[in-house]
Formats: structure tokens, C-alpha cells, sequence
């Protein structure tokens, strides 16, 4: 049997990484809740934010924390742009092509990917990186406790922002009633675009944060997007609590299946934590029954 | 104020509005009859910038508005009430009607509140509520309310009485008068017919999609062809 040293350990560096999964998991359980589609460019748009945080860093030497607000507007205009020019006027305001389009661009993006960058994992080297530090009975590599704070203080700024402000109150409005919305005045789609250029932010910094502990190839992006899946759906479809509570969830049940099974056998850890919360709640945590 | 010259609506191939005249003048009640699937709320659609006319010219203020977008006629303060009320249900009471104001009198925003809140006592008491704990009743206030914080200059009512309760009904029309009384014009679409009458200036009776009779509610409501028709009698 492990110590509780150890185990308490693990469920630290299951909540460190699973801050990460959270800001992935918020950008795709919003772009759900406006659009009522599942990303499927999620992971190919993060790996290329990672990219964009890794030739950042090579070309001009700037820390990739550093660079997150640059790499967070560049992923806001991307997604932007994106959803005016190719998914909204592809999709034809059916949500079932919206779904379609974003596969296909997912598989162009990754195979450009592959084009360009070729097929070679790439890393950043900071001097920070190795550092760690001491807390209770764990030592914690500096770059995921930097990663842990900033990717919380962002869902913070973001929830805020969404609850609050006028364009939040727009995208809330459109999330549950597009006809309602449109005879206040809500441009809708500009809502729609606006809320995909966030989702796509929220993965721009995640990249940022994401890679001095780890490394970039143009097939990085399926992990994170499969458990950004499994969170999203076990948080409760298009709710940000959900995402939140789900990320930890999530991130401590893969650090302690790898401590308590090994590497490979830790790995179901996830599919069965997923399939026990759907089974006693089938709408997911935080998930309202539609 | 609002002016529509022949117009022709419908969904694909389907045409439901078939040649449609209507005017509504500034401080008027205008009532919108017919009975259900008649091609009332394609009318109110295209009005609202939400469906695109085929044919036919719409103008208000003045101004041709057949092609423009929902929210440049919002801004124009032509506001619609859509049937089923179409609130946000999980935004509280204040924040459906701070959305009212997204495009228009934003500027005026926390004196329009004040003043809604006026009108509508209930809502306040259920401010910080999610609309879609409201009762009916509260629902329709709420919409109602949200379109007034966009001042608007003519409001379009679409069956504000459906699934009220009589005294509600009552209470709805009696409303409605007081608005028109501090001069909002208004659009009020309607199966209740003898409600709808008593308090409009006008009337329009569509049937598949043209106007059947139409004229002045008082000579309409003694109409023995519309008492036939609507009425039973």
C-alpha cells in the first residue's frame, strides 16, 4: 500500500494538471452552450496555439508564460475569424453541419500541421522549468504551480466576465434563446463568433501554460481534447461549473490511477470515474435535464 | 408609422403571406385577427427583420426596412413581443430586463428599470429570480417589460392573452390600453377577438394569408359576418 504522503502528493499534482484541463474543458463546454455543437477542431486549434507559444519562444526567446495574453488574442481572432469565414457561412445555421465542418477542419489543420512543421516532437526549454518547490509533503515542479494559479485566475476572469458584462449577458441570452435574443437586438451571429474566439482563447492559453511541462507534435492536441470530452460530459453538458469541478475531477483520477495501477493500467481511471458518475447522474454534475 | 405595401412571405416553396396591406399610425391600437396557422406570426416575422420577404415593401418611421437586419429595426424602436414570451430562463428577472436595453436606450437604462418596474410591481419582488421560475403570467410581464427598456416607438404584441387566465386576460388588455395612453402605438395580434376589439382603433381579419375584412373595430365588432365566423353567433 502507498503512504498518504505519496497519495497526497498525487492528488496535488492531479489538481496542477487538472487546472489545465479545466481551461480546455471551459472553451469547448462554452462553445457547446452557445452553439450547441461539439468542437471537434478543439485538439488540432490547441495544438496549433502550442505551436504558435513554441516558434514564439525559438524566434524572438520570449517565455511562453509570458507570451499567453499575445497567444490568447491571436487564438481569440483566430476563432473569430474562423467561425465568420468558414464555419458559420459553411454551416447554414444547422447546427449538424456546424459539427461536420469542424472535423474537416480539424483533419486540415493537423495534416497542415504535419506539412509544415513535420512530424518531430518539439520542446521549450526555460530555466525555470526543472525548479520545484516544497509544499507539505510533495515537491512541485514551479511551471505547474504557475500553470495551476494562472489557468484558475483566467476561468475567474472569464466567469466573471460571462456573468456580468453586457456581451457575457449576449452570449448567456443566445446560449438559451436565439429567438429571444435576436428581437432585443443580439447579433446573433457575431454572438456565435465572438463565443468561439473566447473558446479558441481559453485554448491559446492553455497552450502557453501547457508547454514548458510538456512537448508539441502535430498529434498533441488528441489527448487533451478526449479528456476535455470526458470532462465536458461528465460536468454537465455547456456548464462552466461543470467544466471546472469535472477538470479536477478528472486530473486527480488519472495522477492517482497512475500511482495506484501503474502508467498504462492508471489510464482507466478516467473511462470508469466517467461512466460512474453518468450512471448515478446521467446528465453529468452541474448538467441541466433539457 | 408602420407601412406595409403587398407583401408576400413564406418557408421555401410555401407561401403563407399572399399580398398583405396593413398601416399602423403613431399612438394606435391596431389589432392583428385570425385564427390559428392563418399567417400571423410570418407577418410579425417579417416585420422584424427575422423572416425575408419575397415580395412587398415594408417602411416604418419613414424609412424601407423590408430588407434590414433584426437588430437595425430593433434600433429603429420597432419591438416585437414574441408569442411564448421567449425569455432567457436561466438569467434572473433584472438581467432579462437589462437585456432589453442591449441595442436601444442603453444610455437610459437604470431610469427605464425604474420605470418598468412601475408598471409592473411583481416583477420586482422576483428580481433577482430566474425567469424560468415565473409563472406565466409573470413570464408575460417580463417580456413585456424587457421590450419597453428599449423604448420602443411601436410595439408588436404577439398573443400576449395565450395561456393567461381570464382575470390575467383582463388584466393584460387593461395594460395594454394604459401603454397606448401614453401614446405607445402598438400591434396587438390576436385570437381573442372580442378583447382585442374593444380595445383597438382598427382591425385587420386575416385568412390564408390575405386580409378578409378589415376596417374599424367598432363597425368590425358588429360585422355579422365576422360575429359568424369568430364569435358563433
Amino acid at each position: 500500500m502507498l503512504s498518504p504522503d505519496i497519495l497526497l502528493a498525487g492528488t496535488i499534482n492531479g489538481l496542477l494538471t487538472g487546472a489545465i484541463y479545466v481551461l480546455v474543458a471551459v472553451g469547448l463546454t462554452l462553445i457547446y452552450g452557445v452553439l450547441h455543437i461539439i468542437n471537434f477542431a478543439h485538439g488540432s486549434l490547441l495544438m496549433l496555439a502550442m505551436y504558435a507559444a513554441f516558434f514564439l519562444w525559438r524566434s524572438t526567446g520570449i517565455d511562453p508564460y509570458l507570451a499567453l495574453p499575445l497567444v490568447a488574442a491571436g487564438g481569440f481572432a483566430l476563432g473569430y475569424v474562423l467561425y465568420r469565414c468558414v464555419i458559420g457561412r459553411l454551416s447554414r445555421g444547422k447546427d449538424e453541419n456546424i459539427l461536420l465542418v469542424t472535423l474537416g477542419l480539424a483533419i486540415v489543420i493537423e495534416n497542415a500541421a504535419l506539412f509544415f512543421f513535420g512530424g518531430d516532437t518539439r520542446t521549450v526549454e526555460v530555466s525555470w522549468a526543472a525548479e520545484t518547490v516544497e509544499v507539505g509533503p510533495a515537491f512541485l515542479p514551479l511551471a505547474k504551480l504557475v500553470s495551476f494559479a494562472a489557468a484558475l485566475a483566467l476561468c475567474a476572469a472569464l466567469g466573471l466576465y460571462i456573468a456580468r458584462s453586457d456581451t457575457g449577458k449576449a452570449i448567456r441570452a443566445v446560449a438559451r434563446e436565439r429567438q429571444g435574443a435576436r428581437l432585443v437586438g443580439i447579433d446573433v451571429e457575431a454572438t456565435f463568433a465572438i463565443s468561439y474566439g473566447i473558446g479558441i482563447a481559453c485554448l491559446g492559453a492553455a497552450a502557453c501554460l501547457l508547454i514548458p511541462s510538456f512537448y508539441v507534435a502535430p498529434t498533441s492536441g488528441h489527448a487533451f481534447v478526449l479528456v476535455a470530452f470526458t470532462i465536458v460530459v461528465l460536468g454537465g453538458m455547456g456548464s462552466f461549473l461543470g467544466a471546472l469541478v469535472g477538470g479536477f475531477v478528472v486530473g486527480v483520477t488519472e495522477s492517482l490511477g497512475g500511482l495506484l495501477l501503474g502508467e498504462s493500467l492508471g489510464q482507466i481511471g478516467i473511462p470508469l470515474i466517467f461512466i460512474l458518475i453518468l450512471l448515478l447522474r446521467p446528465a453529468g454534475l452541474f448538467g441541466s435535464r433539457a | 408609422m408602420l407601412e406595409v405595401r403587398g407583401l408576400h412571405a413564406g418557408y421555401g416553396a410555401l407561401e403563407i403571406l399572399r399580398g398583405v396591406d396593413l398601416d399602423v399610425g403613431a399612438g394606435e391600437i391596431v389589432a392583428l385577427l385570425g385564427s390559428n396557422g392563418v399567417g400571423k406570426t410570418t407577418l410579425n416575422n417579417a416585420i422584424c427583420g427575422i423572416l425575408r420577404p419575397t415580395a412587398g415593401r415594408i417602411a416604418f418611421a419613414g424609412e424601407d426596412i423590408t430588407r434590414a437586419s433584426a437588430m437595425a429595426i430593433v434600433a429603429s424602436g420597432l419591438i416585437q413581443v414574441p408569442e411564448g414570451r421567449r425569455v432567457f430562463p436561466d438569467m434572473s428577472v433584472r438581467e432579462n430586463l437589462e437585456l432589453g436595453s442591449y441595442r436601444r436606450g442603453r444610455g437610459r437604462r437604470s431610469a427605464n428599470l425604474e420605470r418598468v418596474v412601475a408598471v409592473f410591481p411583481r416583477l420586482a419582488e422576483r428580481f433577482a429570480q430566474k425567469a424560468a421560475t415565473l409563472s406565466g403570467g409573470e413570464q408575460q410581464m417580463l417580456a413585456i417589460g424587457r421590450a419597453l427598456m428599449g423604448e420602443p416607438r411601436l410595439l408588436i404584441l404577439d398573443e400576449p392573452s395565450l395561456g393567461l387566465s381570464p382575470r390575467l386576460v383582463e388584466e393584460m388588455f387593461a395594460l395594454i390600453g394604459r401603454l397606448n395612453r401614453d401614446g405607445l402605438a402598438v400591434l396587438l395580434v390576436e385570437q381573442n377577438v372580442v378583447e382585442s376589439l374593444a380595445i383597438a382603433r382598427r382591425a385587420y381579419v386575416l385568412e390564408n394569408g390575405v386580409f378578409a375584412m378589415q376596417g374599424d373595430a367598432v363597425a368590425l365588432a358588429a360585422d355579422p359576418a365576422l360575429r359568424r365566423a369568430y364569435l358563433g353567433m
